[in-house]
């Protein structure tokens, strides 16, 4: 069997495995007679059910971005905006609370390239222990599931004092390295599992045609991994852009601070620019919202893949 | 030695941003380290003695085990439940799938920042409806946030509504292994779909169970926006976890050391809860 058939029949395999969906066609049961019409209803009714209560706070989100800062904390509030001021998602970007232009400019940096770092850093990793046993394997993985543990807001003072020493305090590179070691854990075990999924006979295949171990990882395996790959890449890209806490403490500057932080400069001592908050809250959380619902099928499969495991 | 170049990038980065922070916090915490940051030498156990002797120490340290315990517990039910539901087949299941997804990639921050206007008093929409509905009898609505019981107990809600979406996933994910024979054969030996589901369903769940609980525990332990938006502008430490503390101690108080100390005391506790919790139902039988 050539190398090119063995890929073709797994990546079809492989597939199959990382949607977690069955081979044969999904049936849409809910036509058939074994459920009755009665039953159907239901839980539709609760599948609505849980609809509203979890789109509703995004509403509420929306309906207060397009209301005045009066209409907002007018004393007689009214659910749905009566008139609808667009003006405020143009107007957020230049206010004096804080400069909101660079708040998105330092977490499109900080999320791309602590994303691409993670990558670049857990890539190797999950692909050497998954596929080989050497000395200090397990302890390796220990070290991986430590990090897990231990979150940017349980180190922050030691991250602080670490980065002061370092002068990198208020820097973005700071908070590159913090998003990418902390998400590096995750990232590591989700494609450590994706790999560990591929026989080995593709890899031996491969190299009795010849192919060099960088061949065999980026021509062989990375095809197959690649639904792990970018299911790790998107929950790394969420962490990053939506990370607070050690944001809160390592950037002091206005400008450097990502939109997570900047958020809370609207909140005032004695009255809040909510229209604002919302605005930003919505602009911020609409591109990792898309992003979450196109792996959203993967979600399940990768999920078992990278922690039921 | 020929894993080196595979690994060595992911141990550097381990090494250098978290277990050598996780040093210098340990080394902190028997320092004296002034205001502006200069370290003013050891003082032996004296910031551990400051974190423990702090009168609202031990009322904080029982409310961070209530916040972990119940926001835990109530997630892995209701999703439990939802998982159910979204496992079902009906019209728009799609829909209501990925409506279960925005708390997940919404920054927490912003999710709690709509919930605490919404139960602002006079203005807040959640207050409003409250109010029309009856249950709240003064017409400006209850100052929730004001108090630091209500709004510790709203942060709960919170933090159960944002934990509800990876909870539930994960026990999608468990479904998805139960195999259908045995559903079938449990209907056929004329189990209901109570029995069905509790003797055959749930032990098949146990291993997504236990580690979406173990993940949780973590994240709540380690959760601060919810309370620092909701509770955050509360004098006093009246609505406090240990995490939110860590950060008072930094920001207002400029006590690194202390804090130090303190993050010390919540790592030990994490790692004392994940040990207990790993021993009892062992979650991964395998790596």
């Amino acid at each position: 069997m050539t190398v090119t058939e063995t890929r073709a029949m797994l990546a079809q395999g492989g597939d199959r495995g990382a949607s977690g969906h069955a081979t044969a066609p999904r049936k849409r049961r809910y036509t058939e007679d074994q459920v009755s019409l009665g039953r159907v209803v239901l839980r539709t009714l609760a599948g609505l059910v849980v609809l509203v209560v979890f789109i509703l706070p995004y509403l509420i989100m929306f309906f207060g971005s397009v209301k005045t800062k009066a209409q907002i904390r007018s004393v007689d509030p009214t659910y749905f905006p009566t008139e609808w001021h667009w003006e405020n998602y143009l107007n957020m970007w230049s206010t004096p609370e804080t400069p909101l232009p660079q708040n998105m400019v330092s977490t499109i940096v900080i999320s791309v390239f602590a994303t691409l770092l993670v990558l670049a850093v857990a890539l190797p990793a999950a692909y050497y222990t998954a596929r080989f046993r050497f000395p200090f394997r397990m302890v390796f993985l220990f070290l991986v599931i430590v990090t897990q543990m231990l979150q940017p807001a349980v180190l922050t003072s030691g991250l602080f004092r670490q980065f002061a020493a370092l002068g990198m305090i208020d820097t973005w590179s700071a908070m590159i390295f913090i998003n990418a070691a902390f998400n590096l854990s995750f990232a590591v075990w989700i494609m450590h599992s994706f790999f560990a999924g591929i026989p080995k006979e593709v890899d031996e295949a491969a190299q009795i045609d010849g192919a060099g171990r960088l061949t065999v990882l980026f021509r062989i395996n990375l095809p197959l991994v690649w639904p792990g790959i970018v299911t790790a890449i998107v929950f790394t890209f969420v962490a990053c852009w939506n990370e607070f806490a050690a944001s809160l403490v390592i950037l002091s500057t206005a400008g450097n601070q990502p939109m997570s932080v900047a958020l809370t400069k609207f909140v005032g001592q004695y009255e809040t620019s909510w229209h604002y908050v919302f605005g930003v809250s919505i602009v911020a959380i609409i591109p990792v919202v898309v992003l979450f619902m196109l792996i959203e099928k993967r979600l399940v499969g990768g999920l078992t893949a990278g922690s039921v495991k | 030695m020929r894993a080196l170049p595979w690994i060595a990038p992911a141990l550097i980065l381990i090494f250098g941003v978290v277990l050598f922070p996780a040093g210098v916090m340990f080394y902190n915490s028997t320092r004296k380290i002034s205001l502006s940051g200069l370290d003013q030498g050891s003082v032996g156990f004296d910031n551990y003695v400051e974190v423990f002797t702090f009168p609202y120490f031990w009322p904080i340290f029982i409310r961070t085990i209530v916040w972990v315990v119940v926001v835990v517990a109530f997630t892995v039910v209701i999703s439990l439940g939802l998982a159910q539901i979204l496992n079902k087949a009906f019209p728009g299941r799609r829909i209501v799938r990925l409506a279960v997804i925005i708390p997940w990639a919404a920054s927490v921050v912003m999710t709690t920042m709509v919930v605490y206007y919404g139960l602002e008093p006079y203005f807040g929409i959640i207050n409003k409806f409250l109010v029309d509905v009856g249950l709240v009898a003064t017409p400006e609505g209850y100052g929730w946030t004001k108090n630091p019981t209500t709004a510790f107990a709203w942060s709960i809600v919170v933090a159960i509504f944002v934990s509800l979406p990876f909870t539930t996933y994960t026990i999608l994910a468990g479904l998805a292994t139960v195999p259908n024979d045995t559903l079938e054969a449990a209907r056929m030996d004329g189990a209901g779909p109570a029995r069905t589901y509790f003797t055959v369903v749930l032990p098949q769940l146990r291993g997504a169970l236990s580690v979406a609980v173990l993940i949780n525990i973590i994240n709540v332990f380690n959760s601060l926006p919810i309370l620092r938006v909701m509770t955050g502008s509360i004098p006093g430490y009246d609505a406090d976890t240990i995490m939110t503390m860590i950060f008072k101690y930094i920001q207002n108080q400029h006590k690194v050391d202390v804090a130090s100390a303190l993050s010390v005391v919540a790592f030990l506790i994490v790692i004392v809860i994940v040990a207990v919790y790993v021993k009892v139902v062992k979650p991964t039988r395998e790596i």
